[in-house]
C-alpha cells in the first residue's frame, strides 16, 4: 500500500459546546481523489480550515508527506505543498487574473523581497502563471480585473493559483458552486486529469461530479465520518442513505 | 477627463516652472513655498507606501518625520557647537553634511519604524491607528522633556547644512536637492509598487489569506512596508529641519501627523502623485486662506469633509477617473 | 519617599484615571456598538470644558456649569451625528479617521473664533476648595476627591445602565449583532444618535470637571484623547470594564512614574541626570505599559480573544 500524501489523525474541534469535528481520521493516497461529502453543517469548512492552518484543532494531528504539519501557519503549510482554493473566492479583487496567477507563482517561489523590476516582466514567474491560466482555460480574460470576473471564471482562477504553487497535494472547497454545468463539466474533465499530477480532497456539494471523480468518498455527518469508501459502497451504505442522501439516491 | 499621466507631467511641470518664475523675478518666498510643498510630498509619499499600497492606516507618522528632524538637528548642534555626540563606545562627532545626516535619519527612523511596526502590526484595524497614534505621541512627549536638546523650547541650526558642491543657502538650490529627493521617492516607489514585492503587499491588502495560502507572510510584507515608508518620511524630517533650520517638538505633533495623511487623501490614495497633488494643495491652501483667515483651518476642515464623504479617489480621482488597469 | 507622598500621588493618579475613564468609556461604546473611530471625541471635551466655563463665567453657578457642559456636548454630539457620523459607519477606517480629524479641525478653529485663543478659567466652587484631611492625617485638595467621587459614580451609573435598563440590553446586544437588534424592532439610527450623544456627553462632563484644575483652551482634547485610546488599547475595545481598569492602571503609571522615577534613579545618579533621564523615561511609561500589553494579549486585557 502506498504511503498517504495527506492524512489527519483524529482531529477534533470544538466550538463551546459544539463539536465542529469528532475524531476525523481521513487520508489522501497519491493519484486519487478523496470526496469529502455531507449534509450543511456537517464541518467540512472545519476540516478543511483545520487542514489549511485557518483552525487550530484541539486534539489530532495532520501530516503530508510524512511531516506533522499541525501547528504549522498556513504559510507554512503552502510552502510544504498544500494547494488550497476557496469556497468564497480570495482573491485580490482590484488585480488583473494574470496579477493573481503571478502571486502564486511568487509564493512559490519563497522569494518576494524583490523590490525593483516589475514582477510582471520577470519572465519565470510570467511563464508558470501563463502556463496555470492557461490550463484552466482562463488565456483571454488575462488582463481584466479579477472584480470583473464572472462566478465562475474566479474558481477558475482560484484553481489557477493553487497550480502555480505545484503542490504535493489538493484541498478544494467546492470548485464548481456556480459553475453551470457546461462549466462544471469542464472543471470536471480538467480535475480529473489533474489527480495524476497530484491528488485532490474535495468537498464538493455537486454529487454529479464527485461521483463522476471521487476515487473513494468520505462521509461527514454532525463532524464525525460516518463512512468511507468507494463510490458504490457509498450509494449502498444503509447509514449514508439514512443520515444523508436521503430518498433520492 | 485628463489622463493621469498627463497630470503628473503637469504637475511636475508646476513643480519646475513655479519656481523657475519665481527665481527669476526674484520672488524667494515662492520658492521656499515650493520647497516646502516637495518636502511634505516626500513625507506623504513614504506614508502612501504603507497606507495605499499596504493598507496600513499609520496616524503616527510624525514619529519618523520628527525622528528625521531630530536626526538633523542633534547632529547639527554638536557640529556648531563643537561637542563630540558621543565619546563611549567609540567618538561619534556632529556633522553638517547633508549627505551624512540624510543617511542616519534613513537608518534611525527605519529603526524607529521597526520597533513601532513589529508592536503595531500584532494587531489590526482601529487598534493600529490608535497605536500608531500613540506611539508619536510618546515621541511627542519625550523630545519635550528631553531637555539636552531644547526640550518643548526645540533647537535652532544656524547655518544650513552643506551639499558638495552646492550653496544650500540659496534658496533655489535648496529647493533643486529636496525636488531631485522627491523625484527619486517618486521613480523607487513607482518601481516597487509593480515589483514582486508590490505585488504581494497589494494582495497582502486586498485578501491577506490568499496571500498565506501561497506561502508568503503577510505580517513581515507588512512591517518591510512599514519600515520602508518610515525611513522615506523620516528623510523628509530632515530636508524639513534644515529648511527651517529649526527642529521643535512639534514635528511629533499628532497634527502633522493627521496632515500627511491629509496630503493623500486631498490627493488620492494609492495613485502614484498623490501624495504630490496634495501637498501643492495643502501648501496653497495654507498661504491663500491663511492669507485670508485667521482660521483657514475650518476651510480646510470643510474641504476635507467634502472629499471624504462625496469625492472618493481625492483630486487625481475628480479629475482623471478610475484607476486604470495596469498591464 | 514618604508614605503619604505615595498615597496622595495615588490619590492624584486615581483621580486622573477615573477622567481617562470618562473619555474612554464613550470612545469604546461608540466603537463597541457601531464600529466607529471617532478622533473628534477630544473636541466634545473641549465643547464641554468651554460651555462650562462661559456658562460660569456668566451665572457663577458651578452645577449650571456642568449641565451646560452636559448638554453642550450631548448636543453637539448628536447634530454631528446626525450631519457627518452615520455616512461614515458603512465605511472603512480610513475614512472615519479622516472625516474625524476633519471635524478636530472645523471644532477646534470655531472654538477659536467664537473665543478667542486665550485659555478661559473656571474656578472650582467655594464649597469644594481647600484642602480635606483623610483618615492618617493626609492634607489633600477636596475637589480632587470630588471627581474620584464623581467619576466613580458615574462609573457604576454607567455599568448599571448596561447591565439593567432597556437602553442598555439595545447596546449590549448591538455590540453583538447588529442584526438582532434591528430584528428586536429597535430603530438603530434612534440608537446610534443616542450612544454617540451619551459618549460626547461623558467627554464634555469630564472636559468640564477636569476644566476647573487646568486652563479651558483650544487643543486641550487631543491629548486626553491619545491617552484615552492607551486606555483603550490596553483594556480592550467595546469593553466597558477594560475601560475602566485601563484608565486606572494607565493614570497610575503615568502620575507615579512621574514622580517617582526620578527619585529611584536618584539612587544610581547624581540629581540633575536622575531628574532629566528619570522625567524622560516617565514621559514613556504608559506608552512602555502599551507595548508589554501588545506583547502579552494583542487584543487588550479585556478584550475578545481572537
Amino acid at each position: 500500500m502506498t504511503d498517504p500524501v495527506l492524512a489527519t489523525h483524529g482531529l477534533t474541534k470544538t466550538f463551546g459546546s459544539l463539536v465542529a469535528s469528532e475524531d476525523v481520521s481521513i487520508d489522501l493516497k497519491p493519484g486519487e481523489i478523496h470526496a469529502v461529502i455531507g449534509p450543511n453543517g456537517a464541518g467540512k469548512t472545519t476540516l478543511i480550515a483545520q487542514i489549511c492552518g485557518t483552525l487550530t484543532p484541539n486534539s489530532g494531528r495532520i501530516e503530508l508527506a510524512g511531516v506533522d504539519i499541525t501547528g504549522r501557519p498556513t504559510r507554512a503549510r503552502a510552502l510544504a505543498g498544500l494547494g488550497r482554493t476557496f469556497q468564497i473566492s480570495a482573491l485580490a479583487m482590484e488585480d488583473t487574473v494574470l496579477e493573481n496567477a503571478v502571486l502564486g507563482a511568487l509564493g512559490a517561489t519563497g522569494n518576494p523581497w524583490r523590490f525593483f523590476k516589475p514582477a510582471l516582466k520577470n519572465i519565470e514567474l510570467r511563464e508558470v502563471a501563463e502556463q496555470a491560466l492557461h490550463r484552466v482555460g482562463l488565456d483571454d480574460v488575462m488582463s481584466t480585473r479579477t472584480a470583473e470576473l464572472s462566478h465562475g471564471q474566479r474558481r477558475q482562477l482560484e484553481v489557477a493559483v493553487a497550480l502555480t504553487l505545484q503542490p504535493r497535494a489538493f484541498v478544494m472547497d467546492e470548485p464548481m458552486a456556480g459553475l453551470g454545468s457546461e462549466g462544471s463539466k469542464v472543471l470536471t474533465e480538467f480535475l480529473s486529469e489533474l489527480r495524476s499530477e497530484a491528488p485532490i480532497l474535495l468537498v464538493e456539494h455537486d454529487m454529479d461530479a464527485v461521483f463522476a471523480l471521487a476515487d473513494r468518498i468520505s462521509v461527514l455527518v454532525y463532524g464525525k465520518v460516518i463512512a468511507t469508501g468507494s463510490v458504490d459502497e457509498i450509494k449502498r451504505d444503509e447509514a449514508v442513505r439514512e443520515a444523508y442522501l436521503g430518498d433520492d439516491a | 477627463m485628463m489622463s493621469e499621466r498627463n497630470l503628473n507631467i503637469a504637475v511636475l511641470a508646476m513643480f519646475i516652472g513655479i519656481p523657475a518664475w519665481a527665481y527669476f523675478s526674484d520672488e524667494p518666498f515662492t520658492i521656499t513655498l515650493m520647497t516646502r510643498a516637495a518636502i511634505f510630498a516626500l513625507a506623504a509619499v513614504g506614508l502612501n507606501l504603507a497606507l495605499g499600497v499596504g493598507g496600513l492606516v499609520s496616524l503616527g507618522h510624525a514619529a519618523f518625520f520628527g525622528l528625521g528632524g531630530y536626526v538633523m538637528g542633534i547632529l547639527a548642534y554638536h557640529a556648531q557647537t563643537y561637542t563630540p555626540l558621543a565619546e563611549w563606545p567609540f567618538l561619534v562627532e556632529g556633522t553638517k553634511s547633508m549627505p551624512v545626516i540624510w543617511l542616519a535619519s534613513l537608518l534611525l527612523s527605519a529603526g524607529l519604524a521597526w520597533v513601532i511596526g513589529s508592536l503595531s502590526l500584532r494587531t489590526t484595524g482601529v487598534y493600529f491607528i490608535m497605536i500608531t497614534l500613540a506611539f508619536a505621541q510618546m515621541m511627542f512627549f519625550f523630545s519635550i522633556s528631553w531637555s539636552a536638546y531644547g526640550g518643548e523650547d526645540g533647537l535652532s541650526i544656524y547655518v544650513r547644512n552643506n551639499f558638495p558642491g552646492l550653496n544650500t543657502l540659496d534658496p533655489i538650490q535648496f529647493f533643486a536637492i529636496c525636488f531631485v529627493i522627491l523625484l527619486a521617492a517618486l521613480f523607487l516607489s513607482a518601481r516597487l509598487a509593480k515589483s514582486p514585492f508590490g505585488l504581494a503587499l497589494n494582495a497582502a491588502r486586498q485578501s491577506p489569506q490568499r496571500v498565506e495560502t501561497v506561502g508568503l507572510n503577510t505580517q513581515r510584507l507588512k512591517l518591510v512596508a512599514f519600515v520602508i515608508s518610515g525611513a522615506i518620511t523620516g528623510l523628509a524630517g530632515a530636508l524639513f529641519a534644515d529648511l527651517n533650520r529649526f527642529v521643535s517638538p512639534t514635528m511629533f505633533s499628532w497634527q502633522l501627523s493627521g496632515e500627511i495623511m491629509v496630503f493623500i487623501i486631498i490627493g488620492g490614495v494609492g495613485r502614484l502623485f498623490g501624495p504630490v497633488v496634495g501637498a501643492l494643495v495643502f501648501v496653497a491652501l495654507e498661504h491663500f486662506l491663511g492669507g485670508l483667515s485667521e482660521f483657514w483651518h475650518i476651510y480646510l476642515g470643510l474641504l476635507l469633509l467634502l472629499i471624504v464623504l462625496f469625492g472618493k479617489g481625492g483630486l487625481i480621482g475628480l479629475i482623471c477617473g478610475r484607476e486604470k488597469v495596469h498591464d | 519617599m514618604s508614605l503619604v507622598l505615595v498615597f496622595e500621588q495615588v490619590l492624584n493618579g486615581l483621580q486622573f484615571g477615573i477622567m481617562l475613564f470618562l473619555m474612554a468609556a464613550g470612545l469604546t461604546l461608540i466603537f463597541g456598538v457601531m464600529g466607529l473611530i471617532n478622533l473628534a471625541h477630544g473636541s466634545l471635551y473641549m465643547v464641554g470644558a468651554f460651555a462650562a466655563a462661559a456658562v460660569a463665567g456668566a451665572t457663577g453657578s458651578f452645577v449650571l456649569a456642568l449641565l451646560a457642559a452636559l448638554a453642550a456636548a450631548a448636543m453637539a454630539g448628536a447634530i454631528v451625528e446626525l450631519a457627518v457620523i452615520r455616512r461614515l459607519y458603512d465605511r472603512d477606517h480610513l475614512d472615519q479617521v479622516l472625516a474625524t480629524f476633519a471635524l478636530i479641525l472645523i471644532f477646534s478653529e470655531g472654538t477659536r473664533w467664537i473665543f478667542g485663543s486665550f485659555p478661559l478659567f473656571l474656578d472650582i466652587p467655594t464649597y469644594l476648595r481647600g484642602p480635606v484631611t483623610l483618615p492618617g492625617g493626609i492634607q489633600y485638595p477636596l475637589y480632587r476627591i470630588a471627581l474620584i467621587v464623581i467619576g466613580l459614580i458615574v462609573a457604576a451609573g454607567l455599568g448599571l445602565m448596561i447591565a439593567r435598563t432597556r437602553i442598555g440590553i439595545q447596546i449590549r446586544a448591538g455590540e453583538n449583532d447588529r442584526e438582532m437588534i434591528a430584528a428586536l424592532g429597535v430603530d438603530i439610527s434612534k440608537l446610534y444618535t443616542l450612544v454617540f450623544a451619551l459618549g460626547a456627553a461623558l467627554a464634555g462632563f469630564a472636559g468640564a470637571l477636569v476644566g476647573a484644575i487646568q486652563s479651558v483652551q483650544v487643543g486641550m482634547g487631543e491629548p486626553v484623547l491619545i491617552l484615552a485610546f492607551v486606555v483603550i488599547v490596553v483594556g480592550g475595545i467595546g469593553s466597558i470594564k477594560g475601560a475602566l481598569v485601563g484608565s486606572l492602571l494607565v493614570g497610575l503609571t503615568d502620575t507615579l512614574g512621574g514622580v517617582f522615577l526620578p527619585r529611584i534613579l536618584n539612587a544610581f545618579m547624581d540629581v540633575s541626570s536622575a531628574a532629566n533621564i528619570g522625567s524622560s523615561i516617565a514621559s514613556m511609561a504608559i506608552y512602555i505599559l502599551m507595548g508589554a500589553v501588545l506583547i502579552w494579549r494583542p487584543t487588550g486585557l479585556f478584550g475578545a480573544r481572537l
